[in-house]
């Protein structure tokens, strides 16, 4: 079964910066077909989104930082991680 | 205090199909509450794993007792990163999921480890953890500690009075001794025919 479904505008989620919504919707719909026809098959390495990927970036961490979200300086997996080597 | 659940879940979808499925899943009927979704961290590390964290937006439902009591927090969205490893060599995904904000009220973590049903390989299953956790625990058991002390304080000026009104009345010598008290009670002989089990019961005989 292909991912044959791309929801529709109407049918997809906002992004929480308003003006990055179309940007994330596009890096969704690439990253989607890559995910499921090449990373899951073995095939982890040419990322065809990069690019997409960097703009919404951009866009989204600004968003981020505007609305003041903490999420600067939380552990990948939280509790769920072992001690990071790097001590201090 | 940490509440803990732990529950299994099934997919009768192959693995494959699930792990697209959960970057496709909002929105669906059942997710009229979750209002933004953003990946904002994403990589693919050197043994081919999928590293992404999502941050999600969700309304902050809370029943009207709990608006009452936290009117701060009622005017503001509930965020929550969802951190997940994707694995497709050993065809599991792990995922933690939390809330960054409204934490001194309540923390929520879960953990998920996806993998491929052990009866049949055509299907996937969940484990599902999660951690309930909030700051009001100690703030009740501050509230019980303080008000056992005081109780506590309040006996030995009971007593003192006791002991000083007998002995202007010069009724009885005032050889009343305190028994020291942690709370526990003490083993020995009865009193007034009552074996010790509280303060309480000593005070009521006293009084009668």
């Amino acid at each position: 079964m292909t991912s044959e479904c791309a929801a529709s505008p109407a049918a997809a989620m906002n992004s929480v910066g308003e003006a990055c919504t179309d940007m994330k919707r596009e890096y969704d719909q690439c990253f989607n077909r890559w995910f499921a026809e090449k990373f899951l098959k073995g095939d982890g390495s040419g990322d065809p989104c990069t690019d997409l990927f960097k703009r919404y970036q951009q866009c989204v961490q600004k968003a981020i930082k505007e609305k003041e979200i903490p999420i600067e300086g939380l552990e990948f997996m939280g509790r769920g991680k072992e001690k990071p080597e790097s001590s201090s | 205090m940490v509440k803990y659940f732990l529950g299994q879940s099934v997919l009768r979808s192959s693995w494959d199909q699930v792990f697209a499925a959960f970057w496709q899943r909002y929105p669906n009927p059942y997710s009229k509450h979750v209002l933004t979704e953003d990946i904002v961290h994403r990589e693919v590390t050197p043994d081919q794993k999928l590293l992404s964290r999502r941050l999600l937006t969700k309304t902050n439902r809370m029943p009207r007792w709990a608006e009452r009591l936290f009117p701060a927090n009622v005017a503001h969205s509930v965020y929550i990163l969802e951190d997940s490893i994707v694995d497709p060599q050993n065809q599991t995904m792990t995922t933690f999921t939390w809330n960054i904000n409204h934490a001194r009220l309540m923390v929520v973590e879960e953990r998920c480890v996806y993998c491929v049903n052990s009866d049949n390989s055509g299907w996937t299953e969940i484990r599902r953890e999660a951690w309930v956790s909030s700051s009001l625990f100690g703030v009740s058991r501050a509230v019980q500690e303080f008000g056992l002390a005081r109780f506590k304080s309040n006996v030995t000026k009971t007593m003192k009075g006791f002991e000083y009104i007998l002995a202007k009345l010069q009724v009885l010598p005032p050889t009343f001794s305190l028994l020291t008290d942690t709370g526990v009670s003490p083993r020995g002989p009865a009193w007034c025919g009552v074996p010790p089990v509280s303060w309480e019961l000593c005070l009521a005989c006293i009084v009668n």
